[in-house]
């Protein structure tokens, strides 16, 4: 892609995050994750009790009134914190990019669940008179709803909307970014995901009748990735907003340049509710690979998507070593060891823990990795400890979700022509 | 409840929507929309507050009583004489 003009590079030059545990600023969590320290608490939800989670505690006031997150929604409160730091990071005050030629698109895996849960215990305790139905429900659960409070919020009539990709969202929503830029439909991008899934009872109860809800006296054992006594996911919530830009814009207003998309790729499995495909997601990443011009052995870090689950893992972890093979420079590490699944900001939140590497050369372990299961044995597994490496190119990030979606991202350092 | 409880009550539903409103030099005649921060929507809580605390049921068509705390005293002072 080297050859491309910079009006055909787009590049990431802002993120805003919160992650669980309480990382609220990419520095931080790039702090956590090389010292591998869970991000994972515990929470009593109202039917299920208590269950291991990621659980965010950010200023949720720094960019709107108590009184606009009284009104809106969790995802909506995630969202409008993690904008406005990406552009406070980016530097981006609105004087050089028209608000109208900006976008906002927000993965989700769901939306309107726990306000939707949340309705149904209000009205429980008034014997279910809907007259005690809330007139915020429809806004607060329109599926475009977390989007549309960032637009508010930052006074931007662009396009906004979501987009719902079950667990590859964060992912999906970066994807629809690059592409509305190449289109030339908007100038600059927020793009990102979001996770409110921890305020509902439905999703734990969900997993857990599934059987892949993880269980662990210790909540920060509880998301072990790999490990052979893995059960489970842990839910968490949390979100990720890259500003992402044309490259040329970019360079002309001397924006720091977190990384450079190189390539991506969404399909589908055509199979199954729940049960993830490795096949599929080899032929993704290649693809990826493919669009990336790139051989799998450019890829310094795999970021793997890996929640947990007992079949998921073994799943992905054969997909990538029949694409990825022995690549003596290739790496692999999990995020969601530290801070759980993420839901729609998984995607993005992983790959922002892994942005820093372009500058530290680092590769952040894979925690609660005490005991390799065989099946989920990968090439260059960082686990336990940080690795240094002489250089980091380009990572790739996996992230799938149910009903059969895969995604996959790779970003590259940015090195100019 | 007494006109001035009624006041109060309002008044804490408000601050209860929006703990950054401002009440000092409020005009009770003139319309609370215009001086504080509220909108319709913020309206539509005072009027759920209301049912869920004393199982009001305001009519739509009776929501403009609610526009000034003068009028929400006048047109709540029957409603709760009870209350």
């Amino acid at each position: 892609m080297s050859d491309l003009s910079a009006r055909e590079r787009f590049v990431i030059t802002g993120v805003g995050l919160t992650a669980p545990g309480g990382a609220n600023d990419l520095p931080e969590f790039r702090r956590r994750l090389l010292g591998g320290v869970s991000g994972i608490s515990t929470i009593d939800l109202r039917y299920m009790g208590k269950a291991p989670a990621g659980i965010c505690a950010f200023e949720e006031t720094r960019y709107r009134k108590k009184k606009e997150n009284k009104r809106g929604t969790r995802a909506g409160c995630i969202g409008v914190y993690c904008a406005g730091e990406a552009l406070a990071d980016a530097g981006i005050d609105f004087s050089g990019y028209a608000r109208a030629k900006t976008g906002v698109y927000i993965g989700l895996t769901e939306h309107g669940t726990v306000e939707t849960e949340n309705e149904v215990y209000n009205i429980s305790q008034f014997d279910y008179n809907v007259d005690y139905w809330t007139h915020h429900h429809n806004p607060r659960t329109v599926l475009n709803n977390p989007a549309g409070e960032i637009t508010m919020n930052l006074g931007i009539t662009g396009p906004h909307y979501t987009v719902g990709a079950a667990c590859a969202a964060g992912n999906a929503a970066l994807i629809q970014g690059v592409q509305m830029l190449k289109l030339g439909e908007v100038d600059l991008a927020l793009c990102g995901g979001i996770s409110e899934c921890v305020g509902s009872f439905g999703i734990f109860a969900s997993f857990k009748a599934q059987g892949a809800l993880a269980e662990h006296p210790d909540p920060t054992k509880a998301s072990r990735p790999l490990d052979r006594e893995r059960n489970g996911i842990v839910i968490s919530e949390g979100g990720c907003v890259f500003t992402l830009e044309r490259l040329d814009r970019a360079l002309a207003r001397g924006a720091k340049i977190y990384a450079e998309i190189a390539g991506y790729a969404m399909n589908s499995d055509a199979r199954d509710f729940v049960l993830p495909y490795g096949p599929r997601q080899s032929e993704c990443m290649r693809l990826a690979l493919e669009r990336a011009g790139m051989e799998p052995g450019d890829i310094t870090i795999i970021n793997t998507h890996a929640t947990g689950t007992l079949q998921g893992d073994i799943e992905e972890c054969k997909a990538v070593r029949e694409v990825f093979g022995e690549c003596p420079g290739t790496w692999t590490n999990n995020t969601k060891s530290s801070i759980g699944h993420a839901m729609g900001a998984a995607g993005v939140l992983e790959l922002a823990g892994n942005l820093s590497s372009f500058t530290d050369n680092m590769i952040h372990p894979t925690i609660n990795l005490d005991n390799l299961d065989p099946d989920c044995a990968l090439p260059g597994l960082v686990a336990g400890t940080a690795r240094k490496v002489d250089r980091v190119n380009a990572v790739l990030n996996n992230s799938f979700g149910m009903v059969g979606i895969n995604s996959v991202i790779i970003v590259k350092r940015f090195v100019a022509n | 409840m007494t006109r001035d409880e009624i006041k109060d009550l309002i008044l804490e539903i408000i601050e209860d929507i929006d703990e950054d409103a401002e009440f000092d030099g409020l005009d009770a005649d003139a319309p609370l929309r215009d001086q504080l921060d509220l909108d319709s929507m913020d309206f539509l809580d005072i009027v759920m507050e209301l049912r869920k605390r004393y199982k009001l049921q305001i009519p739509e068509e009776e929501y403009p009583e609610l526009a000034t705390l003068t009028s929400c005293v006048n047109y709540l002072e029957p409603k709760l004489k009870d209350a």
